[in-house]
């Protein structure tokens, strides 16, 4: 990794909140770094700061303190080169599910004809040829974080954040859309940081999974997964991975569960 | 079946009511039974005179009873004066739900003004504008006026921000986020204050009538009432009913097509 410069380069990223009158410090200094085409999970409970972490590499919410570099350059307000894949989908409900795909397009201003033909290419790679006129309330959430999937990649984004995008699908669904992931992954070769509470998830996906303590969220341990792919969670090798990150991440749990019992009794 | 049901209720009350008025128990004047009403409504919406093709078309002469020219007074003064009103509450009420600082600038002005009811507003009206039209459209104008300025502002604070998220890191500029995020994000509040705004407009046109002007259907049924035609007086209120649902279809059908990619709304 040493010789290309990272993709995603985290160095000393505090981020601090004030809540009630009291500080909280949600980002602990955290350094870290995501190399081109890498595919990276930030795990841990909830309150650990993952998505916090995520939104400063957004854009949308800057750190206190740290620097966080994107492609090189500093990260200063929202881009397209940081395409973000929410939980929510967040697709304009408006829009139809072809025009929700166009919008990354058309706010580059390409030509009608060009914005066309790659709506119509990513409906087709991500199987929503046949919805591209339905609103997104007409489908299912597996359906429409496909749209959004398809909206991120339209405008060709170096990189993908993905804020536990599949946290709200059935347990089937979102094996599926796993699989699609890798695949488009395999396929462009995008750099890819991916939040989720999901031990299984993060293995089953990661490079290497870095699991997060409990506020303040800091890099507690880094975790190279180097099975093949496509990776099968009923292996032992998988499962000795996983004893292991859930070990890491039930320390943490622990220490969530007593900090809010302690908030409750205070 | 389910026709029938919803006709009950009605007919047995029209029917208690034709017994009660030809029993001799009320004087016709104060209650005339409904088939009078019905005979006087029929009257009051025919043509006037009988159909000649020499002086003019068809739909013409069909719209030439007092009661269909009584009607389109009435609702080319709501159109008018609430174009007006969603005129200036729909730009105002953007830009003080996108800009606070505008926002905490007029609200306090807003909040005084808001709760005095349009009609309190007659006297000065007719003081600044006389009688006529001009008093009548500036009522309407302040009665839609309020309900989509407050709507409007409503709409856009309450635009989730996760799709101005979204936008933006989809490379939307501030200008591009406002016309295509917050505008349709809003546009379920915007409209359901034009709802109300209109509501309220009806209403105030049937007072507005009844003091300003002499036509429409609120200067008829007060009209009526100096020659104690009892039965021209309940046609007319029945027709002003029947006009306000049709608005109210209306712009609830509309609704539901701007609206169709909205979770709420079926179809």
């Amino acid at each position: 990794m040493g010789e290309a410069e990272p993709a995603i380069l985290m160095r000393g990223v505090r981020k601090v909140f004030a809540a009630g009158g009291r500080e909280v410090v949600a980002l602990g200094g955290i350094d870290l770094s995501v190399a081109p085409g890498e595919l990276v999970c930030l795990l841990g409970p909830s309150g650990c700061g993952k998505s916090t972490l995520l939104n400063a590499v957004a854009g949308f919410s800057p750190p206190t303190s740290g620097t966080i570099l994107a492609g090189g350059r500093p990260v200063t307000a929202p881009g397209p080169d940081r395409a973000m894949v929410f939980q929510e989908y967040a697709l304009f409900p408006w829009l139809t599910v072809e025009r929700n795909v166009a919008f990354g397009l058309e706010m580059r201003g390409e030509p009608r004809q060009a914005v066309r033909e790659k709506v119509a290419a990513w409906l087709e790679k991500l199987h929503l040829r046949d919805f591209r006129d339905r609103f997104p309330k007409d489908l299912s959430g597996g359906m429409r974080q496909r749209v959004a999937i398809a909206r991120v990649l339209a405008i060709d984004p170096p990189m993908l954040l993905m804020d536990e995008p599949f946290g709200a699908l059935d347990a089937l669904t979102r094996r599926n859309l796993q699989d699609e992931l890798l695949r488009i992954w395999a396929e462009l070769g995008k750099t890819v940081l991916f939040v989720t509470h999901g031990i299984e998830e993060s293995i089953y996906l990661a490079d290497r999974v870095v699991v997060m303590t409990y506020r303040p969220g800091t890099v507690k341990r880094i975790v190279p997964v180097t099975l093949p792919r496509p990776r099968d969670p009923a292996s032992p090798a998988f499962n000795e991975l996983k004893k292991v990150v859930n070990a890491l991440v039930m320390e943490e749990q622990a220490r969530h569960a007593v900090a809010e019992m302690g908030a409750a009794a205070g | 079946m389910r026709i029938a049901r919803a006709l009950l209720v009605p007919a047995l009350l029209l029917a208690a009511w034709e017994a009660l008025s030809r029993s001799g128990a009320v004087s016709p004047l104060v209650l005339p039974a409904p088939s009078q009403v019905l005979l006087r409504w029929v009257a009051y919406a025919r043509p006037a005179e009988p159909w000649d093709p020499a002086r003019g078309g068809a739909i013409a002469w069909l719209f030439s009873g007092e009661l269909p020219r009584d009607a389109l007074a009435s609702l080319a003064r709501v159109a008018g004066g609430f174009a007006i009103g969603a005129g200036l509450a729909l730009p105002l009420g953007l830009l003080m739900g996108a800009r606070p600082a505008v926002h905490d600038l007029l609200n306090p002005l807003i909040q005084v003004l808001r709760p005095i009811p349009p009609i309190a507003f007659i006297p000065l009206a007719i003081l600044w504008f006389g009688l006529g039209n001009p008093p009548a459209l500036f009522l309407i104008t302040l009665g839609a006026f309020f309900p989509v300025l407050m709507n409007t502002i409503a709409g856009v604070r309450h635009v989730d921000t996760i799709y101005l998220r979204a936008a933006r890191n989809l490379g939307a500029d501030e200008w591009t986020v406002f016309r295509r995020v917050m505008l349709p994000a809003a546009l379920p509040h915007v409209l359901t204050g034009m709802r109300v705004g209109l509501g309220v407009a009806f209403i105030v046109v049937i007072v507005a009538e009844m003091i300003a002007v002499n036509s429409g259907l609120g200067y008829r049924i007060l009209e009526a009432r100096e020659y104690f035609w009892s039965d021209k007086i309940i046609a007319g209120m029945a027709s002003i009913g029947l006009a306000g649902l049709a608005i109210d279809l209306l712009m609830s059908r509309l609704n539901g097509w701007l609206l169709r990619w909205h979770r709420g709304i079926e179809g």
